[in-house]
């Protein structure tokens, strides 16, 4: 990797186990400005556990517990004087199922912005952030429609929007693809890649074509059967994507991204 | 917590105010903490209700009761009053309620979610039953004023414990029936696939496989409905169970007064010793209420445990 | 190994017939049974379009919908309904400004702030607010809340709307809460999860997004008490009182829709009388408010139920 490159995130021996069982241990990884990294690897390998933990969003869920370090641009977002909502507001999340809130595109991308003191035009800001999202176009004459009345693909860029709007510095997007046809992703993916100029992002995958095509940086995670027949999790490689996938250092990741088994 | 947007250069993240955002999470947190406090508050208040409601009936009441007030039957003298003719007819009712809503209420049910075939008439009768629940228990008395003490008076003897009781059992019908589908809805339609597959007909998989695991839901939601008709009072008012009887009834054809209303009656009378009477009252009606719902609910644990 | 003797006819009889028989007749009669809830309505609208029918051959329409006194077993009857409904409506009105935001914020508190144990022993307590008969609510009214209400607001009656729609409230409360807690634990986590990914707080989420994504069934919830404390009877015949009175001041005693038919029927009523007659007519206005509110509430979650995956 290259080491000169400044780190956003930064992962230190951070382990999750929910209820007192483990499902992701001892993970060291930074995250580079303005590029796009790619966790991919068999499910219940821990990759969305992880990710939910650069945001705290593992806050939310009752018996979650991590140990370890994570900071953002050098400070511990779990040190007792970090808000997980100031937090929040910093480093967004874009979940797997699109969930555009009930109300209308317009009030979609307002409310966060809103609730977060934004002290600009807010027309100005909303039209912006559609157009970011590469979806401005299709919703111009509909902003008063609710946000459910999209297509899926369309919710899932609303969604993006609505999480650019509060100019956060990191987008975390847990498979943000996965409930979208291949149309809808291919659309989605030359946004990530326009929204790297501004953004730091990290992204969840099962899909390798994805991974290759999106990402600078891949991160391969696989999961190893526990005494009490759960899975536990681990970091197996790290590097630049093009090493994970036609390099890669470790026997599982070169049968991972050659499909033999995930 | 520690808070950091009341000083945007002092937090950590550096993100108070970034551009032109001014998040101001003190201010946030505040009205957070306002609401938060006013659903706790809500909550508090509704359970601090229902001891004072329980408190000031078993204050009032608690003396009054003994074996005498149980036994005796009401009196113009409120030290002489007693509970018996509404307790028996209470039970009377309940009994009858029971035999007469049990099975229509079941089978309608099973009808519904076993036998009917997704068509208009099914539609119809759903919605029906919807629209049922929705209707005031008042208006169920001035129904059985009409068709069980008027129409059917040679049946039904006019105002007597079975007009009283069939008005009931047609108020809490609906209740029955939507417990009854919902048990059978709870059962997998693996079980039935089963039955089917083995040559058996539909009446005999929901009589072996089907009703005996839905069983304990059943009667769980039909002793629930039963314990709300012992606490009704207006519909029984309206076809005429009396205020004042001092016999116990002989047959279905007698007239009858139930627990409620016999507090009803107490409750409005000016004197204060009848009030004390009524508050005793209460305490019985709530007892016998407590005794069905948990008898509900052992029953349910029991026959959950059995399957 | 012997193989079993599969075409032994001898060993089955199969009763296939009989079998039939059963199944045809089991239908019928659960079929008839379903009926019966449906004779049950038609039985209710029919009595009470009969006797209302008849009712308005005595009374004329225009002074049942326009006089303004209601005074059926006077000899100089009037028959202004209006003088009921604004008792049935301001004691509602009453009773939903107490239920409304105690029910919603129980409802909130409960799925959204308790934890799951506390919640296993409080939903539970509200169940049971829930089943307490409304006659001891109506002893409750008169006998403990009056008394404290008269202790603190001069001037108020022994009988009065107030003490009558605040318990009528408290008694409806459980009901908005229960329903308004389905309504709010059904809205998908996925929603607050976008909430809070954006930097909400939670009371931002739970305002902004969850509550107005159960909207339909709070809604729902809140018409639906409308309509029982519309229909209930005996806390507002206990404690608001027996006395006609059109107006909307809740400190003097007035009479509800339901008082007048406890009261006519707890005199002699004998059928074909003008007042057996009246108490139908109050019924079927009764009816009829409560049917309005049903379908309005039938309509309005139609109309803004938001469809989650």
């Amino acid at each position: 990797m290259d080491e000169q490159m400044e780190a956003v995130l930064r992962a230190e021996q951070v382990s999750v186990s929910y209820s007192g069982s483990t499902a992701v241990k001892n993970v060291y990884l930074n995250i580079p400005r303005n590029r796009v990294v790619a966790f991919i690897g068999p499910s219940g390998c821990g990759k969305s556990t992880i990710l939910r933990c650069f945001n705290r969003m593992n806050d939310l869920v009752a018996g979650a517990k991590m140990d370890g370090r994570i900071t953002f641009n050098d400070v511990d977002i779990y040190d007792s004087s970090v808000d997980p909502v100031d937090l929040r507001r910093q480093v967004v999340m874009v979940f797997q199922k699109p969930n555009p809130f009930p109300k209308s595109i317009y009030e979609n991308i307002a409310f966060g912005a809103r609730i977060n003191g934004y002290q600009g035009d807010m027309d100005e800001l909303v039209e912006r952030s559609l157009q970011q999202a590469a979806i401005w176009d299709e919703v111009k004459d509909k902003l008063k429609d609710s946000g459910l009345a999209l297509s899926g693909g369309q919710q899932q860029r609303l969604c993006i929007a609505r999480a650019i709007a509060i100019q956060p510095e990191v987008i975390l997007m847990d498979e943000p693809c996965s409930a979208l046809d291949p149309i809808s992703t291919l659309r989605v993916e030359e946004l990530i890649k326009k929204l790297i100029e501004n953004y730091t992002i990290v992204i969840v995958t099962h899909n390798m074509q994805q991974a290759s095509r999106v990402s600078d940086y891949t991160a391969f995670f696989n999961a190893k059967a526990t005494e009490t027949g759960g899975k536990m999790g681990y970091l197996v490689e790290y590097d630049r994507t093009e090493n994970i996938f036609h390099n890669p250092q470790q026997q599982a990741t070169q049968e991972y991204v050659s499909g033999r088994f995930g | 917590m520690a808070n950091l947007a009341s000083d945007p250069s002092r937090s950590p993240l550096g993100g108070g105010s970034k551009g032109r955002f001014k998040s101001e999470l003190s201010k946030r947190y505040r009205i957070d903490s306002l609401f938060s406090a006013a659903a706790w508050t809500a909550v508090t208040l509704l359970v601090l209700v229902l001891a004072l409601l329980i408190g000031d009936v078993l204050v009032d009441g608690a003396a009054r009761l003994s074996w005498d007030f149980l036994t005796s039957f009401p009196s113009r003298k409120a030290e002489e009053a007693g509970l018996l003719s509404a307790l028996v007819g209470t039970i009377w009712v309940m009994v009858i309620v029971a035999v007469v809503s049990f099975p229509l209420g079941v089978g309608a049910g099973i009808y519904l979610e076993e036998f009917a075939e997704d068509s208009w008439f099914a539609r119809a009768i759903e919605i029906n039953i919807n629209n049922l629940a929705g209707v005031p228990s008042i208006i169920y008395g001035l129904l059985g004023l009409q068709v069980f003490v008027r129409w059917m008076e040679p049946i039904t003897g006019g105002r007597s414990i079975l007009s009283g009781a069939l008005t009931l059992a047609l108020l809490i019908l609906p209740v029955v029936i939507v417990a009854t589908r919902e048990s059978l809805r709870a059962v997998p339609d693996s079980l039935r696939q089963a039955g089917f597959a083995l040559g058996a007909t539909r009446w005999q998989v929901v009589c072996n496989q089907v009703l005996p695991l839905a069983l304990p839901g059943i009667l769980t939601g039909t002793i629930l409905a039963l314990s709300r008709a012992i606490g009704e009072t207006a519909p029984l008012i309206t076809i005429g169970a009396l205020t004042f009887i001092s016999f116990l009834p002989e047959d279905l054809q007698s007239p009858f007064t139930v627990l409620p209303i016999q507090v009803f009656n107490w409750i409005s009378r000016p004197q204060e010793a009848f009030h004390t009477n009524s508050a005793a009252g209460i305490i019985v009606l709530l007892g016998v209420l407590l005794l069905m719902n948990s008898s509900a609910v052992l029953l349910r644990n029991y026959l959950q445990k059995r399957h | 190994m012997s193989v079993l003797p599969v075409n032994d006819t001898s060993l089955w009889k199969p009763t296939r017939l009989l079998n039939r028989r059963v199944e045809l007749a089991v239908k019928l009669i659960f079929g008839l049974f379903a009926l019966v809830s449906v004779a049950t309505t038609i039985g209710i609208i029919a009595t009470l379009i009969f006797e209302t029918f008849e009712f308005f051959r005595e009374v004329s329409m225009v002074s049942f919908l326009t006089d303004s006194k209601w005074t059926p077993l006077f000899s100089s009857a009037q028959f202004g309904i209006f003088v009921l409904v604004s008792a049935t409506v301001m004691l509602s009105g009453i009773a939903i400004s107490v239920a409304l935001p105690l029910g919603l914020l129980s409802a909130i508190c409960l799925s959204e702030y308790a934890s799951p144990k506390l919640r296993s022993i409080l939903k539970p307590l509200l169940e049971v607010l829930a089943g307490i008969p409304s006659v001891v609510f109506g002893y409750f009214a008169l006998l403990l809340v009056t008394p404290f209400l008269q202790s603190i607001t001069p001037g108020l009656e022994g009988f009065n709307a107030l003490s009558a729609g605040v318990v009528l409230g408290v008694s409806i409360t459980p009901l908005v809460a229960s329903l308004s807690e389905d309504a709010i634990s059904a809205v998908p986590q996925s929603l607050r999860d976008g909430a809070y990914a954006l930097g909400a707080t939670k009371r931002e989420t739970i305002i902004s997004v969850v509550l107005p994504a159960a909207l339909s069934g709070i809604v729902s919830s809140v018409i639906l008490a409308v309509s029982r404390a519309i229909g209930e009877t005996m806390i507002v015949t206990l404690a608001a009182g027996q006395h006609p009175r059109l107006g909307l001041n809740p400190f003097v005693p007035v009479m509800a829709m339901t008082a007048f038919i406890v009261q006519a029927s707890l005199g002699d009523t004998p059928a074909g009388s003008l007042a057996y007659k009246t108490i139908y007519a109050v019924g079927m206005s009764l009816f009829v408010l409560t049917l309005i509110l049903n379908i309005f509430s039938f309509w309005f979650v139609r109309r803004f139920r938001e469809k989650y995956e």
